[in-house]
């Protein structure tokens, strides 16, 4: 196991170091989200204190923390996937381009943020209606079959499947199935792509396939990820935000956050001493 | 080996057969009631039975086609009345509505579930057949239909609860409003375990007799339409069983066999659609 996740380091640090040198100097105030003053309650329990963020476009920013630390339900806000419970209550602004999203219908702003969940989520259906579902649902003129293996082409996934497409999606492998939901997401064409801790239940090799994809995946789509393991946040994000407690304690590039960190809370977590 | 362990191994032992023998038991009355009927019914099963009419004492060639096409009819009506109505029920309560009303929805409809069918029957007699002076086929459908309602919508409940909330979430998180979610994955996922409960609920109303002999009544002819009185099967055998006549007693374990065949092969069919599509792996 060890061995694999080091040989995914080495393979995959190096571009998003370069791209975001070039990236910033080119345009360094673009950015696709911007979260400001954001509070957020389960039922009496506030969860998220005066978050403030800005998710730069065609990047990959990282939200890092311990557990319960409320980096998911960060997460959940940008589609305000977080209105599926009803207790949650969110004051603040989000905005993407510029617009608030909490006012605006909430099937059109999920169409625009796509969302990957924790566990791959396929619907029991094959391997094509699968990716073909979001297109299905709002009414695309596409050619279904292009756009299909257009979005599992840019999952990685064309090759394994391309001759087994009216297969049960619960066919697949884990890691596969994950891709999978990625190409579903990748199907509608979102601006923005959140993935909840995309390779928690993947093995390592699965893992390094699908962080490879992430990295290429931005020339697509702005993308947020979550992840518990600082190890991935370093291989392929551009910004990592720390949190702890409902609280963003620390945010800048990668890098930086990784080799000088500002805070000594950050620095007592990257170095496993917490969480 | 000591006294202990001997005396271990002997209730492990006679556990085991005692749960072995009541698995058997279980099975075998199946198969019991299944003999019986073809050892009684058996000679009376031949073409008349499903072609001819019902004749008198005496005559000899009579069938109950009548009665079998009567319930068929009794069937497909309450079928039609009691599935949407359970169906669309349990969406309700599973997927939009809060839980007090789910509370309150549920219970009653277990409280339904368990009413005696006799008092179904006059419940039904009271709405369908009293202010229109007359049996009919539409009123027994109406009774049967209402004993389907608090079954269908009890476990399409269950079913509808059990897809995985991450498949929802998927759907949402694709765009897809609440009710596209439902139709396009919740209700897809969910489809096998509502179809056999729609089928469990079909044939337990199958045999029932108490609503049919307030409702539809019973005709030794042919009925006309669904406004006419009209045989069916439970309630043949219940006629023809209370006579005093062996010819008739064959005719009415006839009758429970044709009913208990319909209801296997309604089983067999319902696992066949079963196993095709795909399902949702358990997690």
């Amino acid at each position: 196991m060890h061995a694999s996740v080091r040989q995914a380091v080495s393979v995959n640090i190096t571009p998003p170091v370069t791209t975001a040198v070039s990236r910033e100097t080119a345009a360094p105030a673009e950015l696709r989200m911007s979260i400001s003053k954001v509070n957020f309650w389960y039922g009496p329990k506030q969860v998220l204190f005066d978050i403030n963020l800005g998710i730069t476009t065609s990047k990959v920013t990282a939200l890092i923390g311990p557990s319960g630390c409320g980096k998911s339900t960060l997460l959940r806000t940008l589609d305000r996937m977080h209105e599926t419970v009803r207790s949650a209550r969110l004051e603040g602004q989000i905005l993407l381009d510029g617009k608030n999203i909490l006012d605006q219908d909430v099937t059109q702003l999920r169409r625009r943020v796509g969302m990957v969940f924790q566990r791959p989520n396929p619907f029991p259906k094959s391997i094509f209606e699968n990716v073909a579902y979001g297109l299905r649902i709002n009414g695309s003129k596409l050619p279904m079959a292009e756009a299909v293996e257009k979005s599992l082409r840019h999952a990685a996934l064309w090759d394994e499947v391309k001759d087994q497409l009216h297969k049960s999606a619960y066919e697949l492998s884990g890691g596969q199935q994950q891709r999978l939901c990625i190409a579903r997401a990748l199907a509608v064409e979102p601006e923005v792509l959140l993935l909840d801790e995309p390779c928690s239940a993947l093995d390592p090799i699965s893992t390094a396939k699908i962080e490879e994809l992430l990295v290429q995946l931005k020339d697509l789509c702005t993308i947020v990820t979550v992840t518990h393991n600082m190890q991935q946040a370093a291989r392929i994000s551009d910004f990592t935000a720390f949190l702890l407690n409902g609280q963003i304690i620390e945010f800048s590039p990668t890098p930086q956050l990784f080799t000088k960190p500002g805070d000594p809370r950050t620095e007592a977590y990257i170095t496993g001493r917490f969480g | 080996m000591n006294p202990r362990l001997r005396w271990r191994k002997f209730v492990s032992n006679f556990m085991l057969t005692m749960t072995g023998c009541c698995a058997l038991v279980a099975v075998s009355v199946l198969f019991f009631i299944l003999g019986n009927l073809v050892y009684h019914g058996g000679s009376s099963i031949n073409w008349n039975f499903f072609t001819k009419l019902p004749v008198p004492v005496g005559e000899t060639g009579g069938g109950m086609a009548n009665a079998i096409v009567g319930s068929a009819k009794l069937l497909l009506l309450a079928t039609l009345f009691g599935v949407p109505i359970g169906f669309l029920g349990a969406i309700y309560i599973a997927e939009f509505s809060g839980s007090k009303i789910a509370f309150v929805v549920r219970y009653s409809a277990d409280l339904l579930n368990g009413a005696p069918s006799i008092i179904i029957g006059i419940f039904a007699f009271s709405i369908a057949v009293h202010p229109f002076k007359h049996f009919s086929t539409l009123a027994g459908g109406f009774a049967l239909g209402v004993m389907m309602i608090p079954i269908t919508l009890r476990s399409t409940e269950g079913f509808l609860l059990d897809v995985p909330r991450t498949l929802r979430e998927g759907a949402m998180a694709l765009g897809a409003s609440k009710w596209k979610t439902i139709v396009t994955v919740i209700v897809p996922a969910a489809y096998r375990g509502i179809l056999t409960a729609i089928l469990l609920a079909f044939a337990r109303v199958a045999g029932e007799t108490a609503p049919l002999i307030f409702t539809a009544l019973g005709n030794s002819y042919w009925s006309h339409g669904l406004n006419e009185p009209t045989a069916s099967l439970p309630v043949m055998i219940w006629n023809y069983a209370i006579s005093a006549y062996d010819d008739w007693h064959r005719q009415a374990w006839a009758a429970g066999l044709v009913l208990l065949a319909l209801i296997l092969v309604i089983n067999i069919v319902a696992r066949a659609i079963l196993s095709r599509g795909i399902s949702v792996p358990r997690a």
